[in-house]
């Protein structure tokens, strides 16, 4: 890896109690690049997504962003300075229409970055763009409520994307969905790659992910146990050990 | 509508008000008419924290009272004219409203509302236990019978009749302006998912702080005019729950989340309450707004701005 890293993490570390959920993690993502991040049920991944994002502080160890430090910063203020997020479960805002759901980051995130308020008009069409570009834009006056599962996802990602980041976390996007679905999101999230967005997928599915990543990290117990080629990881025991027993 | 036509069409709507009543000429009309537009400033102001960010504040009558105490206090140290201390009341209820957001900015839900009350509960036994301001037994606030203002001579109960259609006036058009601003956007994301707000960059502490701020302050300048108005003022009646439901009812009623909601439950509900004072028995009141907040919970669960909306959406269908 030759540029700076875009996110750094290092001896990241967050227990609930007695139970450890993240064990001294350290991970670098580089501008531009597709990383996979898996794991079994429980092993870290949506506590580390947490403590990167500001969800959760981490208690040892830090998270740098284009080399700044994130410690300390709300989640707010990470989203500002870049760092988007999507849920595992989608959380859309309930009262308001598709379209307005979007115009949220617009408001806020890419506001209060620029400086300058986002013009009616061009959050409007930016707020279409970002529909058409997920496929949802004649679903743009709908509520959530009346969107698939699948929509919903997609909306969670466009959502993400409005707030015009440089790393997107997408958190189980795929999960619980068909193939064909699967298949229309991964399209979508390659689309959004191409745009030169740094992406971090965590998933469960391997077909989805060895398909997306160009570098893969594991986490088994809030450890990360491999981190390289996809398919040379996946060939790694230790890996195998945890996902096959 | 535009806002400076809206400010226009409301001033217009608050001087025909006044000028009917005083066509009428019933000094009663004056003294039971205060009291529904006081409820259309609290149910506005409740509004703003309870149907725009989801948080439920119980302790509506401890802001009102603050405001009203605040009178008190500089009526006996130093009087001023009463709009001035519907300034002074707001700005005490703001700073406090400031400090209950601050303290209890990590609860949410049903732990936000008893946070409210103890808030009420606590203040009110300070006030109980401040003697300089009559402490349990209470303070008189005598009203002189008139005042000259631009050359007029008006009735003083006119005259705190005046104040509060302003004051109404003032709260509409903040919570109008807010709703269809970014930060009623902003707000109604609190109200949402406060997890997803932050992921899209919304600062939802300062919006909350914002909000109860904004929330208290309308409801001590609500509070203010009221020494002058009941001229004897004791703790229990100046807290009294009826503050504090109504308060939640009439929004509840009307409609959450809009401005005009909580303008159509006071209207509704203060009437309502003012004919049975009069015409069945002042103990009343509580009994009409709790089986109305029932049934409505029940029936019609977005209050009559929501049922209206679900009969035009049905209809366009």
């Amino acid at each position: 890896m030759t540029a700076a890293p875009l996110l750094q993490v290092d001896q990241v570390g967050k227990r609930f109690g007695g139970f450890v959920a993240l064990d001294g993690i350290n991970l670098s993502v580089a501008p531009g690049e597709r990383l996979g991040l898996i794991g079994p049920n429980g092993s870290g991944k949506s506590t580390l997504v947490n403590c990167i994002c500001g969800t959760l502080q981490n208690e040892t160890g830090s998270v740098q962003f284009e080399g700044r430090k994130m410690d300390g910063l709300a989640a707010h203020q990470r989203t500002i300075l870049g760092l988007a997020r999507s849920f595992q479960l989608p959380r859309p805002f309930h009262s308001m229409s598709v379209a307005d759901n979007l115009r949220i980051p617009l408001l806020y995130a890419v506001k209060a970055r620029s400086g300058s308020h986002v013009a009616k008009a061009d959050a409007d069409e930016r707020c279409v763009e970002y529909l058409r570009l997920v496929g949802l834009d004649h679903k743009a006056q709908k509520q959530p409520r009346d969107l698939t599962q699948v929509e919903m996802r997609k909306l969670e990602l466009a959502r993400a994307m409005a707030s015009e980041p440089k790393l997107l976390i997408a958190d189980e996007s795929m999960a619980g969905l068909s193939h064909s679905e699967i298949d229309d999101i991964l399209k979508l999230l390659v689309r959004l790659s191409e745009r030169g967005i740094t992406i971090v997928l965590i998933e469960h599915i391997m077909s989805a992910v060895m398909s997306f990543s160009q570098r893969l990290v594991v986490l088994v117990s809030g450890k990360k146990i491999a981190d390289g080629k996809p398919d040379e990881v996946v060939r790694n025991p230790e890996v195998e050990k945890a996902y096959l027993g | 509508m535009q806002s400076r036509i809206f400010l226009v069409v409301c001033i217009a709507v608050a001087a025909a008000i006044f000028a009917f009543a005083r066509w009428l000429g019933s000094e009663y009309l004056f003294f039971a008419g205060y009291v529904v537009v006081q409820f259309v400033v609290l149910a506005t102001a409740w509004n703003i924290l309870g149907g725009y960010c989801g948080y439920v504040n119980f302790g509506s009558a401890a802001f009102f009272a603050l405001g009203a105490y605040t009178s008190v206090f500089f009526h006996k140290t130093y009087p001023l004219p009463v709009p001035l201390l519907i300034l002074l009341g707001g700005i005490v209820s703001g700073i406090v409203g400031f400090g209950m957001g601050y303290l209890t900015l990590r609860l949410r839900g049903a732990f936000f509302a008893i946070a409210t009350l103890a808030l009420a509960v606590v203040l009110q036994t300070l006030i109980i236990n401040w003697n300089y301001v009559g402490g349990s037994r209470g303070a008189y606030t005598i009203r002189p019978p008139s005042i000259d203002i631009l050359g007029a001579t008006l009735p003083y109960m006119q005259y705190l009749f005046l104040l509060m259609l302003l004051l109404a006036v003032v709260a509409i058009m903040a919570a109008r302006t807010i709703e269809r601003s970014r930060l009623g956007f902003g707000f109604a994301t609190i109200r949402d998912d406060e997890l997803a707000a932050e992921a899209c960059g919304v600062p939802t502490l300062r919006l909350k702080l914002i909000a109860t701020t904004l929330s208290g302050a309308l409801m001590g300048m609500a509070g203010a005019p009221f020494p002058y108005y009941i001229a004897y003022i004791e703790p229990s009646s100046a807290f009294g729950l009826a503050y504090a439901v109504n308060s939640i009812a009439m929004p509840m009623i009307g409609g959450t989340g809009t401005w005009i909601g909580p303008l159509i439950g006071a209207l509704l509900l203060g009437s309502i309450q003012e004919v049975a004072r009069v015409t069945i028995s002042s103990a009343v009141n509580l009994l009409i707004v709790g089986v109305l907040l029932v049934s409505f919970v029940i029936i019609a669960p977005n209050g009559i701005v929501g049922l209206v909306q679900d009969r035009l959406r049905a209809r366009k269908k």
